[in-house]
């Protein structure tokens, strides 16, 4: 049983690294900003999350601890991930993107990156009230 | 009175449990710790977020998730696949646009969230009026399919649960 479970680990942190080391020769290979993207937001979650199961395993069989740290890291990952690759993406549309490269909107507006500033950006949450005053400092 | 301490009961839920995940074991003085923070925070925090979340199913929430997850493990070797094996000269990007109907600000969040954590696709940005999504596409010989599976898929189920 043990000798099963050490190979159950060593082939979750073996398949890991080889998630990680694609996501990498994603970054390098990849022809620019938005495809490279591409690479660390997909090749290496299963790269992490493949180490933090065995990390689960390794705890709960051979030291019969019950580790919930990696749960939250998984979380944490899920959430960020997302925002970090819309974050880069749109810093990529402000400093080098044309609105004529992308598709049209299907909509009366523009995408919000290349709306004008001083247009409001009409509220999404429509049940919303805006609160009573608005914070000053940014 | 119990809406005024509570603006946000999820929240505050949430925020209990990923605090005694991180203190890793059950012991009393955290809880009552995160119990205290769990409190304190959704007051801080209320008046930048003043509308309750309306959720019409949870439950099917759970499925959601499980879909998500074999769709982040499908990608991943998908996307490895295409990084591998296709030289950059046949590798077709594509931006697509996704109209939504989806309206509240929570669902549209977890479907720009999805989209970027599932098969080759990034969400770069939204129209001003928040009624279509700016998808970027690894490798898409055919955009209107990526388009159409991100509607059933995704935005049905996010349909059920959020409107």
């Amino acid at each position: 049983m043990e000798f099963l479970a050490e190979i159950v680990i060593s082939v979750l942190l073996v398949a890991a690294g080889i998630f990680g080391l694609v996501g990498s020769i994603g970054l390098i290979k990849l022809p620019d900003t938005m495809t490279r993207l591409h690479a660390p937001t997909k090749a290496t979650t299963l790269g992490v999350g493949g180490v933090l199961i065995a990390s689960m395993l390794y705890f709960w069989i051979f030291k019969a601890t019950l580790s919930w740290h990696e749960l939250l890291i998984t979380m944490f990952l899920l959430l960020t991930a997302p925002i970090t690759a819309n974050f880069i993406a749109k810093a990529h549309l402000h400093r080098f993107g044309k609105e004529s490269d992308l598709p049209d909107t299907k909509t009366d507006r523009g995408w919000a990156t290349f709306e004008d500033e001083a247009k409001e950006m009409q509220p999404v949450m429509t049940r919303v009230t805006p609160p009573a005053q608005a914070p000053s400092d940014h | 009175m119990l809406r005024k301490l509570f603006p946000h009961p999820y929240l505050t839920l949430l925020l209990v449990i990923t605090w005694m995940l991180l203190v890793n074991q059950l012991k009393l003085g955290s809880l009552v710790l995160a119990v205290i923070l769990g409190t304190i925070i959704p007051l801080i925090t209320a008046p930048y977020w003043p509308d309750r979340p309306i959720l019409r199913n949870p439950m099917a929430i759970i499925g959601y998730v499980l879909i998500v997850l074999y769709d982040i493990v499908k990608s991943n070797f998908i996307v490895a696949g295409v990084v591998l094996l296709k030289p950059n000269s046949q590798l077709k990007p594509a931006w697509v646009t996704v109209p939504i109907d989806l309206r509240t600000p929570e669902a549209i969040t977890v479907l720009a969230g999805t989209i970027t954590m599932t098969p080759g696709t990034v969400t770069a940005d939204m129209s001003g009026d928040g009624r279509s999504l700016l998808i970027h596409c690894l490798h898409a010989p055919d955009p209107d399919a990526v388009r159409d599976e991100i509607k059933s898929r995704y935005e049905a189920r996010l349909m059920r649960i959020f409107e």
